[in-house]
């Protein structure tokens, strides 16, 4: 399947600078047809047709959040625009946001109709405070036009991974540590300050002006049953030309990585980040969707050259900094974990680490509050799976170390 | 209308960096004063000032080196700029130099994988790095 541009349909096409660029290109004609000729109920129905399922990693379908809060009777309801990309290996929102912040604006002046929010947020990371100033622009020049009349107002964050978690970013919000919160209730039930609150990824509000365009039928037939429309992918590591790639769902991985990205010599592909599956190169055939890996669309490939067992430490090292410490699951099993690596690294592991690596993520994936514990042991199962050989050189023999 | 639902601590996380950008870091004193501006226990605004990482509660130096340490900079060998830094500054991370003029750390993806290995000083981002471009890139923070 082909390289489609929905999400990057602009980006290096309009100047981000300048809403002019982006009205030409039928800028604002998606909020305009929803409020003119759409009830916010139809909206709904269109997203919720088009199978539209969050991009951020979880997948939850969009239209059936939308719907959650839309039905709530608490009269103050909000929207936020996750702008916390943060996931090891990521770029894809950067890349989205400095080229084209003028969809987003306009996604979620659409989704604070649909939903009936009266206020919305983007939350950025603290990493991308270069992007600020062109939000902020973005938001003015529409205002300026007369094209948005929705309130939308930029919040930066402070440097914390756990906060692209959406309740951990609502709490950030708040003024709080970003520690996530217990679920139920769910955000479009009670989220920020306790009211329904919509949190949707970048990437999954920047798919909104097309749907409403184009209409869901021709949304829903790119990609497969479970996964509809495209993926915006981040590629990195091993590869000749590492960037953003925009393929539709259920594109094979090899198509990514060996034809576009240019990669040679794989043995490993990591995808999903830190919390990502890790692939020996025997799977490249794997198809890129909610059915089978995807994530948050990162992509780091790994050559003949590399060791699983630092690809490992290097995420779970990741996770145990960025483990916000509410949970002991996630807090205290991370750092078990590392040690445990770390050890490896050192050639000093012992053969009962092997058995209680897996009994640990096991552990961890049931019991953590959030997708960061649960999903911190993945590359650790993945690499016991495929890639044992490289555990097992490392294996201290009795009286000494060997080599 | 939606001013209504909001607390003083939604104002807290931006008082705190305002703070920082001023002082270069968050003194006790500043806490204890946002705390009682805001009516809010200080060991809350503390717990808040030490959870992000771009907050700190010890004097920084002037300009924050932060280089990547996550996989996608490791694999183009990110150590070679810790080295380099290290160099040419003459501390290791962690530290702030003694003039105060640099405090170096590392971080977690800033997301320029595709440009790796890559830092950020301050708020800005330099990406591609080499041994070669060290030197001048630091030369313009004073």
């Amino acid at each position: 399947m082909p390289e489609k541009k929905v999400v990057l349909r602009n980006c290096r096409v309009i100047d981000p600078r300048q809403i002019d660029s982006y009205l030409a290109r039928d800028g604002f004609q998606a909020l305009k047809k929803a409020r003119d000729e759409m009830t916010p109920e139809q909206v709904i129905a269109e997203v919720k047709a088009s199978g539209l399922r969050g991009r951020g990693g979880a997948g939850f379908p969009c239209g059936l959040k939308w719907e959650l809060a839309r039905k709530s009777k608490e009269p103050e309801k909000y929207i936020i625009a996750n702008a916390d990309e943060g996931e090891m290996g990521t770029f894809k929102d950067r890349y989205i946001l400095e080229n084209d912040p003028f969809t987003l604006v306009e996604a979620l002046a659409i989704a604070g109709y649909a939903v009936g929010a009266q206020k919305g947020y983007i939350y950025l990371r603290a990493e991308y405070h270069n992007l600020l100033d062109l939000l902020i622009n973005a938001i003015k020049q529409a205002k300026q036009k007369g094209l948005l009349d929705f309130d939308i107002e930029l919040r930066e964050g402070a440097g914390a991974y756990i906060c692209g978690e959406e309740t951990a970013l609502m709490d950030s919000i708040e003024g709080k540590r970003g520690e996530i919160r217990y679920r139920p209730p769910y955000p479009p039930t009670k989220g920020l300050w306790q009211r329904p609150t919509v949190i949707n990824n970048v990437e999954t509000l920047m798919n909104i002006p097309p749907i409403i365009l184009s209409g869901a039928k021709w949304f829903s037939q790119m990609g497969t049953a479970e996964s509809k429309g495209t993926k915006v992918f981040s590629v990195s590591g091993d590869v000749n030309k590492p960037g953003v790639y925009e393929l539709v769902m259920g594109s094979p991985l090899r198509e990514l990585v060996e034809k576009l990205a240019q990669a040679e010599r794989i043995r490993m592909i990591q995808v999903g980040g830190a919390g990502g599956r890790i692939l020996p190169y025997a799977m490249i055939d794997t198809s890129l969707a909610y059915e089978s890996v995807l994530g948050a669309g990162a992509v780091i490939v790994l050559d003949e050259s590399r060791d699983v067992i630092d690809v490992v430490y290097k995420s779970l090292e990741f996770m145990a900094e960025e483990s916000c410490g509410k949970c002991a699951p996630c807090r205290e099993g991370t750092e078990v974990m590392i040690e445990i690596l770390a050890r490896f690294l050192r050639s000093e592991g012992e053969t009962r680490d092997l058995k209680i690596l897996p009994e640990l993520a096991e552990v961890m994936r049931l019991a953590s509050l959030c997708g960061l514990g649960q999903t911190a042991p993945l590359p650790v199962i993945d690499s016991l799976k495929y890639f044992s050989s490289d555990y097992q050189p490392k294996i201290r023999a009795q009286g000494g170390a060997r080599v | 209308m939606s001013k209504i639902q909001q607390t003083s601590q939604a104002d807290l996380l931006e008082r705190l960096k305002q703070a920082q950008h001023r002082y270069g870091y968050l003194p006790q004193k500043t806490i204890a004063r946002i705390a009682k501006a805001l009516d809010i226990p200080v060991g809350e605004v503390y717990g808040v000032a030490t959870f992000y990482s771009f907050l700190a509660t010890k004097p920084q130096g002037r300009n924050i080196i932060r280089v990547c340490k996550s996989l996608p900079c490791f694999l183009k060998n990110y150590q070679m700029i810790i080295e380099s830094i290290e160099g040419e500054t003459g501390i290791k991370p962690g530290e702030t130099t003694p003039d105060g003029r640099f405090s170096f750390q590392l971080t977690n993806c800033i997301g320029a994988c595709d440009k790796a290995p890559a830092m950020m000083i301050n708020s800005d981002v330099h990406t591609d790095l080499t041994r070669d471009k060290i030197a001048q890139i630091l030369q313009a923070y004073k």
